[in-house]
C-alpha cells in the first residue's frame, strides 16, 4: 500500500534539474561560504603581492607558513564539525599542550616514538570525550564548560611538567629519525607535514559533505529536537564531535613539538586559540550552527596565517599581531553576517 | 467485513486523576481513507493518536493491526507497521536540503557509511513531483528555509509517505497556515490517500476536516459523542453539533 | 577585588550574552588612568578618564553584539585581543609606575586602610550592594532578566533590548576601570599585561555563585560569593601544599564541578 516504490526507475532528474546554466548558478550558491573565504585570501594575497613583490614572490616565505600553517588546519576542521553542530570547543589549544607534553614525556623516556604519537593523539580523543560528555551526558553549556577545561588541562600539564620555569622537554633528539622525516621532513622545498594537513583536509571534507556523520552534524547543530524527533542521535553525534577535535589536538600536538623542538608548558593558549577560531569564522562557519565549510576553514586558517606575516613584512612589531587578529575577526563576522541572512526560526 | 488497518477496542487511558479516554472505540479501515478526528481542548484527541503511535500505552482496552491483536505496542512497532505521525513542529530543519531534510536519520548510504548523495536527490525529486509540488522556483536541494508553511508542511508530509506509510497521522496540520497552503495540504493529503495511505486528520478547522475527510469522529472529554461521515452531515450541521456539545459541557459544570 | 567585575558580569550573562574582553577593559582604563598621570594631571582627572574609557570600551562591545548583531562570545573574545593588541602598541610593552602617589589622601581614598581595614573592600562592598540594588530591585535589573529570558518576548513588551543589553557592557566596562584603578594602585604601577589571567577567575565566580550560562537568571550575591570562593582557593592551594603551579587546574575543575553542581540543582526550562 505504499505510495511509492522504493527502488528507483532511473537516476533521472525533473526537468528543473536540467534546466541549463543551472550548474554555475547552484555551484556559486551552495558554496558561498567558502567562496567568499576563498575571495578574502586572494584579496588578501593580492594587496601583499602588490606592497612588498619581492617577498611575496620568493619562495622563503611561504616555508616559513608551510611549516606552521599545517598545524592550524588541523585544528580547525574539527573546530567546524564542533561549532556546526551547535557547540564550541575553547580547550583544544590545552589538550594540544596536554597532548605534546604526553608524546615528549614518553619519547624522551625512551618510547618508539609512533607510539609515543599514538599515546598523545589518544589523550586528546579522551580529553574530546569528556567534553562531550559534559556536554551531552551532564548537559552543561560547552562554552564555559571547554572554558574551565582548557585551564583545567593547562594546569595539569604545568603541575605535571613540574614548573613553568624549566625550559620544558627539548625534542630534538628526534630530528633525522625516520618518524621526524615522515611528518616533518622536507619534500624539495616543500614541508612535510603541509602535505599532511592537505591529507587531513580531504579526510575531512569528505566526512563532513558526503557522510552520514557529516549530515548528522549539520541536522543536530540546525534544529535539535528535529533531529532527536527522527531518530539521530544526539549525544552521540556531539560526542564523536568532541572526540575527534581532541584527537585532532594530539595529532596538532605531535606535530608542533616535532616543528619546534620542544615540549614548552608554559605556552599560552590565547593567541593560538583566537587565531584558530577567527580561522573558522572568517572562513565562513557561522556561530550558530547547521552549515559549515571545510575549503572556507582552510581559506580562514591561510588569510589569518599570512595576516601575521604580513604584518612582519611590513614592518610593523609583532604586538600588532594580536590587534589584528582581533580586528580580522570582527570584520570577517560582520561581513559575513551582511552576506547571508540567518533563518531565525 | 474487510480486515480493518486499524481497531482500537475499549481504549481507557488516565493521567493521575485525569480520565483523558474513556473505552473509546476507533478502527481505520482496510483500504485508504481519510479520517477526521474533531474536538475542542483537552477532548483527547492527542492522547488518542499518542497512542497509535505508540508513544503512550493504553490502560486497557485492545489494539489490532491488520486483524491482528497487538501486545507492547511501541513507536518503532508503529513505525515498522507503517504508522508515521507528522507533528505540528513537522521536525524539519530548516538549514538544510529538501533531500537532506527527508532522509533525516535514515539516509541511504553506500560503502562506510558515505550518503548516495545522487540518489537522495533523485528520489527527493520524484516525490516533490508525486505529491504534487509544481513550483519551478525550488528543486529537492534548496534549502528548507526558503519554502513557505505549507510547503514545508508538504516535506513533512512526504517525508512521511517516503517511507512507506500505510496510516499516517497529522496534527494540526493547517493551523497558522494561510488559505492557498491550507488547500496544497489538503491536495497533499488526498494525493497520498489516491496513492494508498490512509490519514487521521486533526483539525480545530471543521470546514478544512470537512473538505478532506470522509469519515469524522467527534470527541468530547475523553469519548467518542458522534461519529459520522459526508454522506450523513453537512460542515454546518457539524459546527452546530460541536456547538451542541460545548454548550452540553458548559451546563453540565455549572 | 575582582568581586567589583563579577558583580558586574552577572547582568551581561543574566541578559544573555557573555564578555570575554573586560581583562583587556581593565588594561585599557589602566593605560588611560596612567596616561593622564603622566601628562601631570590631577588623579581624580585619571578616575574620570579611566572610567570614561572602560565605558565606552563597554559601549563599542554593546553596539558590536546589538546593532551588528555579531555573537558576544566571538566578537568580544576578538575585542579582547584588539584591545590588548592596541596597549601593547602603544606602550611598546612598558608599564608606567605611579608609586608617587603613595600616602596621598587620593591613594588612600582607594587603596588605604582605616584602622586597619582595606579600603579597597570597602569599595568592593559598595560596588556589591549597588549591584544588589540594581540588578534585584531596579527596574534596570528586572529588564535584564527578561530579555537574558526571551527576547522575543521583551521586544514584543516594548523593552529596548539593544539598550539593555549594551548599558550590562558599559557596566562592566565601568568595572573594569575601578578595577583597574586599584590594581594599578595596589601595585603601584600600571604595566601593560594588568587584567591578564583574569578571565577565568571571574568567570569561575560568576558561574560557581549560580548565574547560569543561559541567562534570565542571575544572582549578585552569589557570584561575590563565589569570587570569595575563589580566592580563596588561591589560598587554600598554597595553605593544602599542594603546587601553586596547579592554580589553573583547580580554577577550571572548580568551574566545571560548579556547573555540574548548579546543573543538578535547577532544572532547565528549555523552549
Amino acid at each position: 500500500m505504499a505510495v511509492l516504490d522504493k527502488k528507483p526507475k532511473s537516476l533521472d532528474l525533473s526537468e528543473e534539474f536540467r534546466r541549463p546554466g543551472r550548474g554555475i548558478t547552484d555551484f556559486l550558491d551552495k558554496n558561498r561560504r567558502a567562496l567568499s573565504a576563498l575571495l578574502v585570501f586572494v584579496i588578501l594575497m593580492l594587496f601583499f603581492l602588490i606592497a612588498n613583490p619581492k617577498v611575496f614572490l620568493g619562495t622563503g616565505i611561504y616555508e616559513a607558513v608551510f611549516t606552521s600553517l599545517p598545524i592550524r588546519i588541523v585544528l580547525v576542521l574539527p573546530l567546524v564539525f564542533v561549532i556546526v553542530s551547535g557547540e564550541i570547543d575553547l580547550s583544544f589549544v590545552s589538550n594540544m599542550t596536554l597532548s605534546l607534553w604526553a608524546f615528549a614525556a614518553t619519547a624522551k623516556a625512551g618510547w618508539n616514538p609512533f607510539l609515543s604519537a599514538l599515546l598523545a593523539v589518544s589523550v586528546g580523543g579522551f580529553v574530546g570525550l569528556v567534553n562531550g560528555l559534559l556536554v551531552t551526558r551532564v548537559g552543561l553549556p560547552s562554552l564555559m564548560t571547554t572554558l574551565g577545561m582548557s585551564f583545567l588541562l593547562q594546569g595539569l600539564a604545568i603541575g605535571g611538567a613540574r614548573g613553568p620555569g624549566t625550559t620544558g622537554i627539548p625534542l630534538t633528539f628526534l630530528e633525522g629519525t625516520p618518524f621526524y622525516n615522515i611528518f616533518v621532513g622536507r619534500i624539495g622545498n616543500l614541508p612535510a607535514q603541509m602535505v599532511w594537513a592537505l591529507v587531513f583536509l580531504v579526510v575531512a571534507t569528505l566526512l563532513f559533505n558526503y557522510h552520514k556523520f557529516g549530515s548528522h552534524v549539520c541536522c543536530v547543530g540546525d534544529n535539535l529536537e528535529s533531529s532527536r524527533e527522527m531518530g539521530i542521535h544526539t549525544a552521540r553525534v556531539k560526542t564523536l564531535a568532541f572526540v575527534y577535535m581532541g584527537m585532532a589536538a594530539g595529532i596538532a600536538g605531535v606535530l608542533y613539538g616535532l616543528i619546534y623542538g620542544v615540549f614548552f608548558a608554559r605556552f599560552k593558549p590565547g593567541d593560538l586559540m583566537l587565531a584558530v577560531l577567527a580561522s573558522a569564522f572568517i572562513g565562513g562557519t557561522p556561530t550558530w550552527g547547521g552549515v559549515g565549510t571545510m575549503i572556507g576553514a582552510l581559506f580562514g586558517a591561510c588569510t589569518v596565517r599570512f595576516i601575521q606575516t604580513g604584518i612582519i613584512e611590513a614592518g610593523l612589531t609583532g604586538f600588532w599581531t594580536q590587534f589584528f587578529n582581533g580586528l580580522i575577526v570582527l570584520l570577517a563576522l560582520a561581513a559575513h553576517k551582511l552576506h547571508e541572512p540567518r533563518y531565525r526560526y | 467485513m474487510e480486515t480493518r488497518f486499524l481497531e482500537l477496542k475499549n481504549i481507557s487511558k488516565s493521567f493521575g486523576r485525569v480520565s483523558a479516554l474513556d473505552q473509546v472505540n476507533f478502527f481505520i479501515k482496510g483500504e485508504s481513507e481519510i479520517v477526521a478526528l474533531i474536538g475542542d481542548n483537552g477532548a483527547g484527541k492527542s492522547t488518542l493518536i499518542k497512542i497509535i503511535s505508540g508513544v503512550y500505552t493504553p490502560d486497557s482496552g485492545e489494539i489490532h493491526i491488520r486483524g491482528e491483536k497487538v501486545d507492547r505496542w511501541s513507536v518503532t512497532q508503529a513505525r515498522a507497521a507503517g504508522i508515521e505521525t507528522v507533528y505540528q513542529d513537522r521536525a524539519l530543519v530548516l538549514q538544510q536540503t529538501i533531500a537532506r531534510n527527508i532522509f533525516m536519520g535514515r539516509e541511504r548510504t553506500g560503502v562506510l557509511g558515505f550518503v548516495k548523495g545522487r540518489l537522495q536527490l533523485a528520489e527527493a525529486d520524484r516525490l516533490m513531483r508525486t505529491i504534487g509540488f509544481t513550483s519551478r522556483v525550488f528543486a529537492a536541494d534548496s534549502v528548507v528555509a526558503k519554502l513557505s508553511g505549507g510547503e514545508r508542511q508538504g516535506v513533512a508530509i512526504a517525508r512521511a509517505l517516503y517511507f512507506q506509510a500505510d496510516l499516517m497521522i497529522l496534527d494540526e496540520p493547517t493551523t497558522a497556515l494561510s488559505l492557498t497552503e491550507s488547500e496544497k495540504v489538503c491536495d497533499f493529503i488526498r494525493r497520498a490517500k489516491e496513492g494508498g495511505t490512509s490519514c487521521i486528520f486533526i483539525s480545530h478547522n471543521i470546514y478544512h476536516a470537512y473538505d478532506v475527510a470522509e469519515r469524522f469522529v467527534v470527541l468530547d472529554r475523553g469519548k467518542v459523542v458522534l461519529e459520522t461521515d459526508r454522506q450523513h452531515t453537512t460542515a454546518e450541521q457539524l459546527v452546530k453539533d460541536m456547538q451542541e456539545i460545548a454548550r452540553c459541557n458548559q451546563e453540565g459544570s455549572a | 577585588m575582582f568581586i567589583i567585575l563579577a558583580a558586574a558580569m552577572v547582568f551581561v550573562v543574566a541578559s544573555g550574552e557573555i564578555d570575554l574582553s573586560f581583562g583587556s577593559i581593565v588594561g585599557l582604563a589602566g593605560w588611560a588612568f596612567a596616561l593622564t598621570l603622566e601628562a601631570g594631571l590631577s588623579p581624580c582627572l585619571g578616575v574620570l578618564f579611566a572610567v570614561i574609557v572602560g565605558a565606552l570600551a563597554g559601549f563599542i562591545n554593546g553596539v558590536i553584539v546589538t546593532r551588528l548583531g555579531l555573537s558576544s562570545l566571538v566578537s568580544t573574545l576578538g575585542m579582547g585581543f584588539l584591545i590588548r593588541g592596541l596597549i601593547n602598541v602603544g606602550t611598546q610593552g612598558e608599564g608606567t609606575p605611579v608609586t608617587f602617589l603613595r600616602d596621598t589622601p587620593f591613594y588612600n581614598t582607594f587603596i588605604g586602610n582605616i584602622r586597619g581595614f582595606p579600603v579597597h573592600m570597602l569599595w568592593a562592598l559598595g560596588f556589591v550592594a549597588l549591584s544588589v540594588l540594581l540588578f534585584n530591585y531596579h527596574k534596570f535589573g528586572t529588564r535584564i532578566s527578561c530579555v537574558g529570558d526571551n527576547l522575543e518576548s521583551s521586544r514584543e513588551m516594548g523593552i529596548n533590548v539593544a539598550t539593555i543589553k549594551t548599558l550590562a557592557f558599559v557596566y562592566v566596562g565601568i568595572a573594569s576601570a575601578i578595577v583597574a584603578i586599584q590594581f594599578t594602585l595596589t601595585n603601584q604601577i600600571f604595566y601593560p599585561t594588568i587584567g591578564e589571567g583574569l578571565l577565568m577567575i571571574v568567570l569561575a565566580a560568576v558561574f560557581v555563585g549560580g548565574t547560569p550560562g543561559w541567562g534570565g537568571i542571575g544572582t549578585i550575591m552569589g557570584a561575590a560569593l563565589g569570587a570569595c570562593i575563589v580566592g580563596v582557593i588561591t589560598s587554600g592551594i598554597v595553605a593544602a601544599g599542594i603546587s601553586h603551579l596547579f592554580t589553573d587546574f583547580f580554577y577550571g575543575l572548580i568551574m566545571i564541578l560548579a556547573l555540574m553542581g548548579h546543573k543538578l540543582n535547577e532544572p532547565r526550562y528549555r523552549y
